[in-house]
């Protein structure tokens, strides 16, 4: 695939690899956040951490959207669900999700219908599709899909599609980063920054990462050779005492964002006061709702929704886990009470969170030689 | 949208405040030892069957329906043959080695490029058979009809039966018919069961991998899957991709005629790709796979559709793609054996059994890192970041 697969040649990967080795000092342990779910999957997906020198590791961030939707929402997700008349609409991904008492999969199976779409927009259209059914789309994610939500409304509102509302659990990233940072016990050398996100907010939301807490930023694009080339980026700030917002994804990301994707959030969305996110607790200013403008699309006001909240149990430490503190393993719940099959906290949920990925891999690390 | 004006910290859970200072405390190491340890433990159970409801889950080939196999039908009905599960039972009757095995098709829609429902309905139970060691003999028949049901789309299925019957020289020998209210369904299902005989040739069994045995594929993965998800004509995406169905009998005899000593075990990659019969049969037979990405074949187009919906072809299924596991000795002719097939042109050695570390799978990536090829939790759902 052509402007792909330059991005995830080997034998360039073998060269960054040995820049990589050549610029850690020996005896020096680095602990690099990679903010962003998708750079996860894509360590995952191409064995990254299996080319990186031992003392270098990847510390997977607060960044995968449908994790940290706390139970509380699923559950007012599935309360919507069940409701007479409702088509609740979400991603595939958030279906899997649990609450506290099932998932969205397991609504359906109970008859609720629940329907798994890939965009807003078919949301919409299934809205139009069913003008007697009053159809309810799940919005969640960070600036990256907030943008295509905040369309798909102002097109619901544009077209009078009255059956059509939303639930909006859009967060942001800054204040979930700058809650780690602020954090007294925080391991971390560096961040690997969020490149879909910053294609909406742009570079210069971090630029407080560098000049408050003094940590590196690399905003990177999503292929492997972008990641081992971020990772050497903030290797090289660190080994000559630089410490700045650097962009690695310059093909896609510009430093000043996409402003008429902000308009158009600015104008459908306001902050929440606070939200909830499994595992980190609350956060000021983290989530987004729909604006007073928008108020009349807005499933939480057109529905009775429990709102409950479902506290995290009190045992879990994700947010150590996130803030690299403890490994998945020193977790009090890990392994007993906290499994893939029945997570408690954001770290287990995907199976790219820290904490899935060390049950289902640990072994893995452990014995890599062996092979 | 105005900057965040303020944030709340985040509070640091105690920790292990019950185990006071008095407490001595396990060295990490050892304490991660058990962990894995209980988690091994864990892992080795038979797994229980608690859920509630039949979601989409336990139907997908994955963990889920592993649970539900393993939790609740071998439990009741596992005795004999069964508990092995393998594609067919194996049998004698009278000094005749016999296979027997049963499959049904809910596939929407009913036709696609590359096949259609009745066409699977034939292949799917073939393949079970020949994947077996068995060459199909008679297969029986099911319909379940949706009231209102064309009956030139009837009529069209049961020729595609027909004519995958006369392919694979299967006879179609007995029947049953239903019909449902319109509404269920979905056009209709079709359930087949089948009886080969077993090949002399074949010593097979999931059980018997070793290290040192290499992995051989049939040809390019995932185009079944991939074919289906574009003909329902969600994603909007324009390509042009073919089921792979098709009677496997013909690689399988060509596998026994030139490599037949050497053949340890087979299997078709049907629901949950080939990445699933991977993670089942290192399990059954403790030990580890290395597969090289880049030796797997993958249709461009059906590599392009993969990478836009996030999916893996790997896990992807297929319906005319085998996986065999062959000595080293009797892996390049073997290898030759399937090409040789038409349709296997471009079949694959894809990579070796392992010892260490038991029941799991790795993959050398085409990027060069290794990483675990896990068992599927559920389908394979498109990511959205």
């Amino acid at each position: 695939m052509k402007f792909v697969d330059e991005f995830r040649d080997a034998e360039l990967g073998r060269v960054v690899a040995g820049e990589i080795l050549a610029a850690v000092e020996p005896g020096r342990h680095y602990k690099f956040m990679e903010v962003c779910g998708g750079h996860t999957h894509s360590i995952y997906k191409y064995g990254i951490d299996d080319l990186l020198p031992a003392n270098v590791e990847l510390v997977h961030g607060p960044g995968c959207p449908v994790c940290v939707i706390p139970m509380g929402r699923v559950d007012d997700g599935i309360a919507l669900a069940h409701q007479d008349g409702v088509i609740f609409t979400c991603f595939g991904d958030m279906m899997r999700v649990p609450g506290s008492d099932g998932s969205l999969l397991d609504a359906k199976a109970a008859g609720a219908d629940v329907r798994m779409v890939y965009s807003p927009l078919d949301a919409l259209r299934i809205a139009k599709q069913n003008p007697d059914r009053q159809v309810v789309f799940f919005a969640i994610g960070f600036e990256t899909t907030a943008p295509s939500t905040a369309l798909t409304l102002k097109r619901a509102r544009a077209e009078r599609v009255a059956n059509f509302s939303c639930m909006c659990s859009h967060v942001t990233i800054v204040p979930p980063l700058r809650a780690l940072l602020e954090s007294p016990d925080l391991r971390l050398d560096g961040f690997i920054g969020p490149g879909h996100v910053s294609t909406i907010v742009g570079a210069r939301p971090f630029e407080f990462i560098p000049a408050d807490y003094g940590k590196p930023v690399v905003i990177a694009g999503f292929e492997p050779l972008d990641i081992l080339h971020a990772i050497s980026m903030i290797l090289r700030q660190l080994a000559t005492g630089r410490c700045e917002v650097e962009n690695q994804y310059t093909r896609v990301v510009p430093y000043e964002g996409n402003l008429r994707a902000l308009e158009v959030m600015a104008e459908v969305f306001e902050l929440r006061p606070h939200f909830e996110w499994r595992g980190l607790g609350f956060i000021s200013h983290s989530g987004l709702k729909l604006s007073d403008a928008y108020a009349d699309l807005d499933a939480e006001q057109r529905f009775a929704v429990p709102g409950l909240r479902v506290a995290d149990p009190k045992a879990c430490q994700c947010g150590e886990v996130l803030k690299g503190v403890i490994k998945p393993w020193e977790c009090k719940v890990f392994g007993t009470a906290c499994t893939p099959e029945r997570p408690i906290g954001t770290c287990m949920v995907s199976s790219e969170g820290a904490c899935a990925a060390y049950y289902n891999f640990g072994r893995f690390a452990r014995e890599r030689e062996v092979v | 949208m105005a900057e965040p004006t303020g944030y709340q910290g985040l509070e640091a859970p105690g920790r292990d405040q019950d185990a006071g200072p008095d407490v001595p405390r396990s060295t990490p190491s050892e304490r991660e030892q058990k962990i894995l340890g209980i988690i091994e433990t864990a892992r080795g159970k038979r797994p229980k069957f608690r859920d509630e409801h039949i979601n989409m889950a336990h139907g997908a080939g994955g963990k889920a329906t592993q649970r539900l196999i393993e939790g609740m039908f071998l439990p009741a009905l596992g005795g004999g043959a069964l508990a092995e599960l393998r594609d067919a039972a194996t049998f004698e009757v009278a000094g005749l080695g016999l296979a027997f095995t049963t499959d049904s098709y809910v596939v929407k829609p009913l036709r696609f490029p590359g096949g259609s429902i009745g066409e699977l309905a034939v292949n799917g139970t073939v393949n079970d058979l020949a994947v077996s060691g068995a060459r199909a003999l008679a297969l029986s028949l099911a319909l379940i009809l949706e009231e209102g049901l064309e009956a030139d789309v009837l009529r069209s299925e049961v020729e595609a039966i027909a004519a995958a019957a006369a392919e694979a020289g299967v006879e179609i020998v007995a029947g049953d018919t239903k019909v449902v209210e319109r509404g269920h369904a979905d056009g209709m299902y079709i359930c087949t069961a089948g009886v080969g005989r077993l090949d002399p040739r074949a010593k097979l069994s999931p059980v018997s991998l070793t290290p040192g045995d290499h992995i051989l594929l049939s040809g390019a993965v995932g185009e079944h899957g991939t074919a289906i998800m574009l003909a329902r004509n969600e994603f909007e995406l324009d390509a042009h991709v073919e089921s792979d169905t098709r009677s496997l009998w013909p690689a399988v005899d060509a596998l026994l005629g030139r490599a037949g000593p050497h053949l340890h075990c087979l299997r078709d990659a049907t629901r949950g790709g080939v990445a699933s019969v991977l993670n089942e049969l290192a399990r059954a037979s403790a030990v580890s796979m290395l597969v090289r990405e880049a030796a797997v074949p993958v249709d461009p187009a059906v590599a392009g559709a993969a990478e836009i919906l996030g999916i893996d072809p790997m896990y992807v299924a297929n319906e005319g793609r085998l996986v065999a596991f062959v000595s080293a000795q009797g892996a390049e002719e073997a290898l030759a054996a399937l090409r040789s097939v038409p349709g296997c042109e471009d079949a694959a050695d894809i990579g070796e059994v392992h010892s260490e570390p038991p029941g799991m799978v790795l993959v050398q990536t085409g990027f060069g890192g290794r990483r675990v090829m896990d068992q599927l939790v559920g389908d394979p759902l498109p990511r959205i970041c």
